[in-house]
């Protein structure tokens, strides 16, 4: 098993918020502080634009984790956004766990602008997470997948 | 099918050390829609510009991507550039590839994968880009500062100076703030009053200042140039126009026992009172939890006196109505309650006291007249003990992480008064450390020293208790390595300053950030010190964090110049990634407009063309110039009517898809 971990080496997709964990993710960078090339972040105006379909979309096409960041509560930029992001995501992440998405894919987090070094010591945590749960291949949409088709 | 070019930077060896921005530029080219790419040292300099300009003119460019630094950084740079040569700004898109990628991985290989990858999705979504055009609204020619302390009257006086309208909204009676207390301020000990109350006067005369006094903002609403605000003038029960300030009721009235807010609470004022004598406006205000007419319904002393007839019982709260183009937060500090401090008994023993209240008994207009009394008993202390850093620099949950700053200077400056008046008095500065920048400010604290012998001691005090009629300080001397006991007269106790227990509400009225320790938060730390992060709110003062005086009135004047340069222009650009309501999917469910925190959705009735069926529906309307395109309505919509502009689906999809290609 641990083999296959070293050599496995999960997709992730984290959405942040342009105000706070974007500008965390920045602050992470400008400080040199590492964590996995893995993690590619797709930038959005705010935790609550995050539809669930862009979560299902990006399990479908192979993501093995995906990571949602927002301003700490109280905290959104829009006041108000990342309360539905919290609701939404819960209901999301049950639903996916009922899947057999495990729970460690996805993950909601808060991180400010001022919290660089969290930025990457969440990046760092999730990415473990993902490592030992190996690949995600449940809802996985095979046809997109040409070098999954003939393991399977 | 979009011509989009991709432009690698190398900023320097920022990018190129960890990135191959060749094989970057390479990969590229299979990219759909990609018909040049490009590499280069800055491409943010003059000639990197120059080259995504040639580049969109000879290649006839339609999409950009310009894989580089943070969007934070440059993508208003490189937009601004593609539209002096006709392309639409937002046909360009940033792939940040130097804080998300080269400077936090150190292998080579793996950098550039990323940032192939990285490119990869930024081209998808330039490849469903569409031209944006950005609104525009008016901006209304006035300003709201909130607070008048010594920030909010600078910012006032510089935003008027050039010409436009201010109001400010102060809840106490009074303008002047925490500066109107202070006796002397450091280094210069100049005379507190007597630098601010003529700002004062100015702010109060002035054609373009208005002041609500004894007001309160009780909503925000809007945006930046536009802005709506409620202020709510609570009664004073004395009319403002016939009041002439003469102070004659407060001298008759009968009703003594309420403790002086100006002085600390160290002496008592009348129930109609006028804050100070200096107080501008000067009208007397009624409290009515002390005033027997309130309370019994008798008395009605000061009415009989007053010869204008300004009193009037029966004033109710008033609520009115502003439009603002820009708003300044200026709410300022106080000092922290001393409650939890037990082991400074400041609560039990009336000579321990803090440093604001030793302001208060040193200053001619307070409860001493300026003589240095102990609170107790009167008599002038022969040893005054000061206690440094009490609440602030702590780990306890009572303290306070942050240093206050000012006390420091404040704690130097009041024991080089106490032994320059009252030579025969021993002073003791117990401090952890003593920090002095500021223009002149080592030197004020070395003449203490060296010129007025104060004692200073490292070390913290442990515990204060009463002992025969004085105050027993347990301190310890680090230097020495030794416990030291002194028995006072009085202890001065340095407390932490905190921000008004209003920021708060402000602040989430406001939209905008506040810190853990309840501070504002600037938009950037180092560049943008004075604008919060959101538009057309500015921060004045120590609202944003512990600041002496100077200091205040420089940010001050710099958050007026800032709200100047908004004034200054009729209409401002709108951001145009706003929401979007596709007529034909709405089905007029609401579901978007309750989740809408700026009321930007209402409903209309209007005819549709459905494929040829002509009828009226209740459809979703987006006001654009309220909308700050959050996107929470995108989410909430069943129908997939609602998108954002910028941000649309299908781009974040296409983003989705590229990363887990």
């Amino acid at each position: 098993m641990s083999v296959e971990h070293e050599s496995f080496k999960p997709t992730i997709v984290a959405f942040c918020c342009n105000w706070c964990s974007y500008a965390g993710a920045d602050l992470a960078g400008s400080g040199r502080m590492q964590y996995p090339a893995n993690v590619k972040i797709i930038k959005v105006p705010c935790s609550c634009r995050v539809n669930p379909t862009f979560v299902l979309r990006a399990f479908q096409r192979g993501a093995d984790g995906v990571i949602m960041c927002g301003c700490h509560p109280g905290d959104c930029h829009y006041s108000t956004g990342n309360y539905y992001t919290r609701r939404r995501m819960t209901m999301l992440f049950d639903f996916l766990d009922f899947l057999g998405i495990e729970r460690g894919r996805t993950r909601v987090e808060w991180v400010s602008a001022a919290e660089g070094a969290r930025f990457a010591s969440v990046m760092n945590d999730f990415v473990k997470n993902v490592t030992e749960l190996g690949p995600n291949r449940k809802i996985t949409d095979l046809r997109t997948k040409p070098e999954h088709k003939e393991g399977e | 099918m979009q011509r989009i070019g991709v432009f690698i930077c190398w900023c320097g060896s920022n990018i190129a050390a960890t990135v191959d921005v060749k094989k970057v530029a390479a990969a590229a080219l299979n990219e759909p829609g990609v018909v040049f790419s490009a590499d280069y040292q800055y491409m943010c300099s003059a000639s990197g510009q120059g080259l995504v300009k040639d580049a969109i003119r000879e290649k006839g460019l339609t999409g950009v991507v310009v894989c580089s630094c943070s969007p934070r950084m440059h993508e208003a740079t490189f937009r601004k550039a593609a539209e002096s040569c006709g392309l639409n700004p937002y046909m360009v898109e940033i792939a940040n590839i130097r804080e998300h990628c080269s400077w936090i991985h150190k292998d080579v290989a793996e950098g550039t994968e990323k940032a192939v990858i990285l490119m990869r999705a930024a081209v998808a979504k330039v490849n469903l880009n569409q031209s944006l055009v950005a609104g525009k609204s008016d901006v209304v020619k006035r300003a709201l500062v909130i607070g008048g302390g010594i920030a909010g009257i600078q910012t006032a006086l510089d935003i008027a100076e050039a010409g436009y309208e201010v109001d400010i909204v102060e809840k106490k009676p009074t303008i002047g703030g925490k500066m109107a207390q202070l006796d002397k301020t450091f280094p210069t000990l100049d005379c507190s009053a007597c630098i601010l109350t003529p700002k004062m006067v100015d702010a109060a005369a002035h054609d373009k200042i208005k002041i609500y006094s004894y007001s309160e903002v009780e909503s925000v609403s809007g945006f930046v140039g536009n802005f709506t605000a409620k202020i709510r003038k609570k009664a004073r029960f004395v009319k403002e126009d016939l009041c002439t300030g003469c102070g004659l009721c407060t001298e008759k009235c009968p009703s003594r026992k309420t403790p002086n807010e100006f002085n600390e609470g160290m002496n008592t004022r009348s129930a109609i009172y006028i804050p100070f004598a200096q107080a501008v406006p000067k009208y007397a205000v009624i409290d009515p939890a002390a005033c027997l007419h309130f309370k019994t319904g008798k008395c009605g002393l000061c009415e009989r006196t007053c010869d204008a007839k300004a009193v009037d019982y029966n004033q109710k709260d008033e609520t009115i109505e502003r439009k603002y183009g820009a708003i300044v937060v200026a709410t300022g500090y106080n000092v922290i309650k001393l409650d939890n401090f037990g082991e400074y008994g400041y609560t039990e023993n009336p000579d321990v006291i803090t440093s604001l209240e030793l302001e208060r008994i040193m200053n001619a207009a307070g409860p001493t007249g300026g003589a240095l009394l102990r609170p107790s008993d009167k008599t002038h202390p022969q040893k005054i003990v000061f206690v440094q850093c009490v609440g602030s620099r702590g780990q306890r949950p009572c303290d306070k992480p942050y240093c206050s700053k000012i006390c420091c200077m404040y704690t130097a400056k009041h024991a080089m008064l106490i032994r320059e008046k009252y030579p025969d008095t021993e002073v003791y500065v117990f401090y952890i450390d003593v920090r002095t920048p500021g223009k002149n400010f080592e030197e004020f604290y070395r003449r203490a020293v060296e010129q007025y012998g104060v004692h200073y001691v490292k070390g913290q005090v442990g515990k204060v208790a009463e002992n025969a009629g004085k105050l027993r300080v347990y301190g310890s001397d680090l230097l020495m390595n030794e416990q030291i006991v002194i028995d006072a007269d009085l202890v001065v106790l340095a407390a932490a300053i905190e921000p008004d227990e209003s920021a708060k509400k402000i602040a989430t009225m406001l939209t905008t950030g506040i810190d853990t320790n309840n501070f504002l938060t600037e938009a950037h730390p180092k560049l943008r010190p004075v604008e919060s992060a959101t538009a057309g709110i500015f921060l004045s003062g120590v609202c944003q964090g512990p600041k002496d005086i100077p200091e205040t009135v420089s940010q001050a004047s710099a958050a007026a110049v800032k709200v100047i340069g908004l004034l200054a222009k009729d209409q401002i650009t709108c951001n145009p990634c706003v929401a979007r309501s596709d007529e034909l999917l709405c089905n007029g469910c609401s579901s978007c407009e309750k989740v809408c925190p700026y009321g930007a959705i209402t409903y209309i009735d209007k005819e549709v063309n459905d494929h040829g069926k002509r009828e009226v529906r209740r459809i979703a309307s987006v006001n654009e110039a309220v909308c700050q395109g959050c996107g929470a309505c995108t989410v909430a919509c069943p129908s997939g009517a609602m998108d954002l502009k910028g941000f649309t689906n299908k781009q974040i999809m296409a983003e989705v898809d590229a990363i887990c290609r």
